[in-house]
């Protein structure tokens, strides 16, 4: 559904790769929007096409991907694909900001975090050089690092991965940028150092009032931190609603499938409930519905046509065939996370 | 507490250190102790599973309960064999009993061999079998594990993550092992596919009456898998005990804090967690006395916790934990207060809860 007010609105987004192996289809009509000051998580297995999603929102996709013609993403109400190299690149940053999951790769090893940190203010804000640097150390601090002064001067590999995820936390937050997309912020990080990134980044964004769109494979992670939910599988957003409808009602044979395959404490089981299979390659998704080589309730419909997104009730949507057969659906018995 | 006839493996202060160079910007250092006095036993057929964060000293433990890396100091012995005075020739047949299965399924295979050499490898290499018995073997051995056998023929980058796992899996499988240890056997995987392993790894150890050490970091996959937890901080085992005593009532502060801070898959709830203070220390430069002393949280923290060091003792039975501020220890209230303590040891419980989460 689109909002007026949304402060992103993505429509029809396609990226494909054209290579060797034929055309893979990374993201192939994806929709959805971000309100501001809300939590979105985007989940889903790896290669479902969550960060070429990410990175197509930067327009940082580079040859031989390409967004196609057609796909729309409108930002505080300006069309980012009609923008000239040099209005996007203002915007990057400074409105829209991104962290990585692995910070070596984001940070560069030959400068110091501090000077990584105040470089931001200096592009973005014009800051002087001392200006830019006293600003960068008030945000280090706010990260929780500790002893900010001393520890600006570190250089990255001088940093734990924790505190180096905190310095791009203080990257992208120093602006208070609209939105923050966080690709896999936490993935690398230990349970403890997680939460408290975790933690971090819901303080910082109650400061700023900055939304975020949080890409992640994990559901604890999606179930303490969103407000709603966007399921990616085969390039598409099978699934988005609510978090807590997610959890409790899923309308997609897949969104079920991955809360029951989950361990978890508490619920010990003497088999998970896998789902068959594995994803297939961006270059090969089955005819019709891409999940139904791995689906329990798949039949001669979802072969011969390819499910549209179709409103289970307000707010929540599914690629499913099953959301307008009401029998089967009723058969098929989806049900959420066992207790 | 496996008891000495039924453990399969033993370990007794195995201490590894490993001596650092100066990089580009330090001096010359202390050597890492990447482990520091580490015992344990794993019983046959159990499941024993080795937690802690990164660089705490898990993966060194695993390879040198197998001897692919030799201890600093400390013993291994294997059914009863003490490794150490194994002479090569020995030490090869004793190999094809214990085996490795890697994190990484991408880095752990040959990408130049096809899948079905691979399993093969080992079954030649000990002489296990030959020729046509040998390629029976191995399309029963990628059937066993889920794998279509005439898949043999293929290359690795023609696999996705979950099925070179399981070609990992058949390779340790093919020298028909009693004791593997799983390092991070899943971590890579997504949800779905780690799922089909998991399962597939009880299984096996169902059918082959197998022991594991389970290497792992998601603890909500631990309790899935093990039947008794160790955990590790900075290359020592700080807490030690049943997979049930470990979640309901983690007694070491570190294990506490470990387990509130997993995140909860219920939207409708908010975990309470123990944060803990500042960052990991470096295992170069471990803290003074209890190494987690600078991020604890027990409310009887004291000075006595920066100068001695707490033995991992029995707190009830079968219960390991090297904490001397929950009670019994071994270690006096009285020899606490001579190296400073100011706060008499209590037993801290804090209720791992969660809190209904606002709309
Ligand atoms: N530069 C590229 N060239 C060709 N294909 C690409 C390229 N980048 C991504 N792809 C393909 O696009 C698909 C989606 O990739 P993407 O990185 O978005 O997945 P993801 O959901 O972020 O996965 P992960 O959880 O592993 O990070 C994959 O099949 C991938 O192979
Ligand atoms: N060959 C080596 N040379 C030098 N240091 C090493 C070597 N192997 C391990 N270390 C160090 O020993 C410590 C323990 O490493 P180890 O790999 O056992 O940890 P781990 O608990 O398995 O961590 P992870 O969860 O990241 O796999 C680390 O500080 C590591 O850097
Ligand atoms: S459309 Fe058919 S195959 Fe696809 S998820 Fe729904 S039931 Fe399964
Ligand atoms: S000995 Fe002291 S510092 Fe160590 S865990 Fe116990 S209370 Fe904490
Ligand atoms: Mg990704
Ligand atoms: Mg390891």
């Amino acid at each position: 559904m689109t909002d007026t007010t949304a402060l992103l609105e993505v429509r029809d987004l396609a990226v494909y790769f054209r290579g060797a192996a034929g055309v893979a289809r990374a993201v192939d009509g994806v929709s959805f929007f971000v309100d501001k000051g809300e939590t979105v998580a985007l989940v889903g297995e790896s290669g479902s096409g969550k960060s070429v999603t990410a990175l197509s929102l930067l327009r940082l996709i580079d040859p031989p991907g390409r967004i196609e013609p057609g796909s729309v993403i409108r930002f505080e109400g300006t069309d980012l694909l009609a923008l000239d190299e040099e209005r996007m690149r203002q915007l990057r940053g400074r409105r829209i900001a991104m962290v990585f999951q692995e910070p070596m790769t984001a940070l560069n090893p030959v400068f110091t975090v501090g000077d990584q940190v105040a470089e931001v203010a200096r592009i973005h804000e014009g800051a002087s050089r001392a200006d830019a640097w006293k600003r960068a150390v008030q945000m280090l601090a706010r990260t929780g690092i500790a002893d900010a002064e001393r520890r600006a001067r570190d250089y990255p590999h001088q940093l734990s991965g924790g505190m180096r995820q905190r310095v791009l936390l203080a990257m992208a937050l120093l602006l208070s940028p609209a939105l923050v997309i966080a690709d896999e912020p936490t993935t690398a990080l230990d349970d403890t150092i997680q939460a408290q990134i975790l933690d971090l980044l819901r303080t910082l964004q109650q400061e700023t009032g900055s939304a975020v769109l949080l890409i992640t494979h994990d559901f604890g992670v999606v179930a303490e931190m969103a407000q709603r939910v966007l399921v990616m599988y085969g390039g598409q957003v099978v699934e988005a609603a609510p978090v807590r409808t997610l959890f409790a009602a899923p309308a997609h044979p897949y969104t079920a499938g991955l809360l029951r395959a989950m361990p978890r404490i508490g619920s010990r089981r003497t088999r998970l409930d896998a789902i068959p299979g594995t994803v297939p390659p961006a270059t090969a998704w089955p005819s019709g519905c891409r999940f139904r080589d791995r689906c329990a309730h798949e039949w001669e419909k979802c072969a011969s046509e390819a499910p549209v997104p179709i409103e289970v009730a307000p707010g929540h949507v599914a690629r499913c065939h099953l959301v307008s057969d009401p029998a089967r659906r009723a058969a098929a018995n989806l049900a959420g996370a066992p207790t | 507490m496996s008891d000495a006839s039924t453990a399969l493996v033993r370990a007794r202060d195995l201490t590894r250190h490993f001596a650092v160079g100066g990089g580009l910007f330090r001096k010359p250092s202390n050597p890492i102790r990447a482990v520091d006095g580490v015992s344990l036993d794993i019983a046959r057929g159990e499941t024993l599973a080795l937690v802690g964060e990164s660089g705490s000293g898990k993966t060194t433990t695993g390879r040198m309960l197998l001897h692919l890396e030799r201890p600093t100091s400390g013993t291994v012995t294997f059914d009863g064999t003490d490794l150490a005075s194994l002479d090569a020739k020995s030490m090869r047949a004793l190999r094809r009993r214990m085996q490795l299965v890697f994190q990484d399924p991408f880095g752990s295979l040959n990408p130049r061999m096809t899948i079905g050499d691979t399993v093969k490898e080992g079954l030649l290499i000990h002489h296990l079998a030959e020729g046509a018995a040998a390629d029976a073997r191995t399309r029963a051995l990628l059937d066993e594990v889920g794998l279509r056998p005439e898949w043999a023929d293929r290359y690795p980058h023609e696999f996705s993550g979950g099925q070179r796992q399981r070609v990992g899996i058949a390779r340790a499988l093919s020298v028909g092992p009693d004791f593997i240890v799983l390092d991070e056997p899943v971590s890579a995987l997504d949800v779905s596919v780690q799922a089909q392993v998991i399962n597939l790894l009880m299984e096996l150890q169902r059918q082959r009456s197998l022991t594991y050490l389970f290497i792992a970091h998601d603890l909500s996959v631990v309790e899935h898998m093990a039947d008794r937890v160790a955990v590790m901080y900075l290359g020592r085992i700080v807490e030690l005990a049943t997979r049930d005593a470990i979640f309901a009532e983690p007694l070491h502060p570190y294990t506490q804090a470990l387990r509130s801070a997993v995140p909860v898959a219920d939207p409708n709830v908010r975990a309470r967690r123990i944060v803990l203070a500042g960052e990991p220390p470096s295992p170069a430069n471990p803290p003074s006395g209890c190494p987690f002393h600078p991020r604890c949280h027990h409310p009887a923290k004291d000075e006595s916790c920066a100068r001695l060091v707490p033995p991992l003792e029995e707190k009830a039975p079968g219960r390991l934990v090297a904490c001397f501020k929950q009670p019994p220890s071994s270690v006096s209230w009285e020899a606490q207060q001579a190296a400073g303590g100011t706060r008499a040891p209590t037993l801290h419980l804090p209720v791992l809860a969660t809190d209904a989460r606002p709309a």
